[in-house]
């Protein structure tokens, strides 16, 4: 379907093969397709129900599906033997509503996974938190707890939570779509960072400029299926479907 | 009634009544209220386990402790721990524990079913976000519950856990049935002894009124701080 369909060679980094899943009679994924290659940023949107948040958590286990098969870094994330938290420490994941740990201070929320999953002594998940927290501009937080920062200072910790683990790809549910519009810009700025630098990244956002800037490709989605999977250009120049036609002219009409 | 009001015999049995009985009473429930958290907590886990085999002996559990009158059940544990012990331990013959150990493990016991809910409440409340966050970072079932979701849940519920520790404090006094010499014990003991019913039922009233109203006020305000951190 995808016009820049990964060559061969090209080992795909997050590999989503024709998944389905329902929630009791009501199917929310349908044969859903998808690839997410070393390198790349794909930007997932769609209307509010369309299946996005399931289809973005069934890549590390949060959701199960009941068809196909997920490869993350070739491991099958349904496989028997997999190590599910070891799997899911190599997968960063920031939600829409934070999701820190508020009896926590920001430095112990940098450190938990770091010492509990990795085995990282105190002080080098300490030195390693601290660092992240300079890079999303917070060091003069680290004492502090969740509750004592803003939204958009709280998302920050978020993702240097989940970079704290040395991720091969980072998963975005939404990011900024709890936050207050002038604390939009700080989080899309470390985000638009973070792909510069290499990182592999499946985002499901509505913020289109962030999609237009850093995207490679854009998945659309309606009613649980994959409706459009092109390239950033080829999906706001030329979307093919009349669902995504109408998706964009109404989200760019803001 | 009250015009031989002694006062003296007050006095000068205060070492006895709280050197003995409320040091015991006070033991008693401290030990009674880690002890029923602790396994209160596991009840609840296994509750909320979404496994068959596990929650539903919990449930059973704690629904037949509930219904029960602590009495009873005092007096059925007097009889049942030597044999408790014997099977736990393989021993040849019942194991003869005491009368304190007997009311020790009655109490942890009872007060396991009534913690175990509150700790249930408070599990389910905390958002599936913070499980799945959790999970996501890599942390097991049991990392993850044991440095995300229990001490949330423990911290909302500590108001609630203190006001049920307050209860058993008052309920401890029914050792008297097993022959145990508690604060309400020692009071009555020497309230026979020396025929002064009035003054030292009096006196345990009060004594028990004051705990427990500079206990309720404590949690009260814990509770507001609680809030405020929220
Ligand atoms: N636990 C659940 N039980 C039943 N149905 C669910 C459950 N979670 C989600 N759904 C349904 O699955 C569908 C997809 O939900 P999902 O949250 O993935 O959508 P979304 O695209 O992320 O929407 P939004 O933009 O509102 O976040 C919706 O119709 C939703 O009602
Ligand atoms: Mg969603």
């Amino acid at each position: 379907m995808s016009a820049t369909a990964a060559p061969a060679a090209v080992k795909p980094m997050i590999s989503i093969d024709s998944i389905s899943k329902w929630y009791g009679p009501v199917q929310v994924l349908k044969d859903c397709t998808t690839q997410v290659t070393k390198g790349e940023v794909v930007v997932v949107c769609g209307p509010s129900g369309s299946g996005k948040s399931t289809l973005i958590k069934t890549v590390n286990a949060l959701e199960p599906i009941q068809k196909g098969s997920i490869t993350v870094d070739g491991i099958g994330v349904q496989a028997k033997g997999t190590n599910l938290p070891k799997l899911r420490s190599r997968v960063g994941m920031v939600f829409q509503h934070f999701e820190l740990f508020p009896h926590l201070s920001i430095t112990d929320n940098l450190t938990l996974g770091q010492r509990k999953v990795l085995g990282r002594s105190n002080e080098d998940a300490r030195t390693r938190g601290l660092k992240l927290l300079d890079r999303v501009g917070l060091s003069a937080h680290a004492h502090k707890y969740p509750g004592q920062l803003s939204g958009g200072q709280q998302q920050r910790v978020a993702i240097a939570r989940a970079l704290s683990m040395d991720p091969i790809v980072m998963l975005f549910d939404e990011p900024t779509s709890a936050l207050d519009p002038e604390m939009v810009g700080e989080v899309l700025d470390v985000m638009v960072n973070l792909a510069r630098e290499g990182m592999t990244m499946m985002v499901v956002t509505h913020e289109m400029g962030f999609a237009r800037k850093v995207a490679n490709r854009v998945v659309f989605m309606d009613r649980g299926e994959i409706v459009e999977d092109a390239t950033k250009d080829d999906f706001f120049d030329k979307p093919r479907s009349d669902r995504a036609q109408t998706f964009l002219s109404k989200i760019l009409a803001h | 009634m009250f015009s031989d009001f002694d006062l003296k015999v007050i006095l000068s049995s205060l070492p006895y009544l709280f050197g003995t009985g409320m040091v015991f009473t006070l033991t008693l429930t401290a030990l009674a209220a880690s002890g029923g958290i602790v396994i209160g907590t596991l009840l609840a886990l296994m509750r909320l386990s979404g496994i068959a085999v596990l929650a539903w002996p919990a449930k059973a559990y704690v629904n037949v402790m509930r219904s029960l009158p602590l009495v009873l059940v005092i007096f059925w544990f007097y009889f049942l721990v030597p044999y408790m012990g014997q099977w736990l331990t393989g021993a040849s013959a019942p194991i003869s524990v005491g009368a304190f150990t007997s009311a020790l493990v009655t109490f942890t016991l009872f007060e396991a079913a009534y913690f175990s809910e509150i700790m249930r409440a408070g599990i389910q409340a905390i958002p599936k976000g913070q499980t799945a966050a959790a999970q996501a970072i890599g942390l097991n079932y049991r990392q993850t519950m044991a440095t995300v979701v229990l001490p949330q849940a423990f911290r909302n519920m500590l108001p609630l856990l203190l006001t049920q520790t307050i209860v058993l404090f008052q309920d401890t006094s029914l050792v008297y049935v097993i022959s145990l010499t508690d604060f309400l014990g020692a009071a009555s003991k020497v309230a026979q002894r020396d025929g002064r019913l009035v003054e030292m039922y009096l006196f345990a009233a009060v004594i028990y009124l004051l705990i427990c109203i500079v206990a309720s006020t404590l949690v009260r305000r814990l509770q507001r701080r609680i809030a405020i951190i929220r």
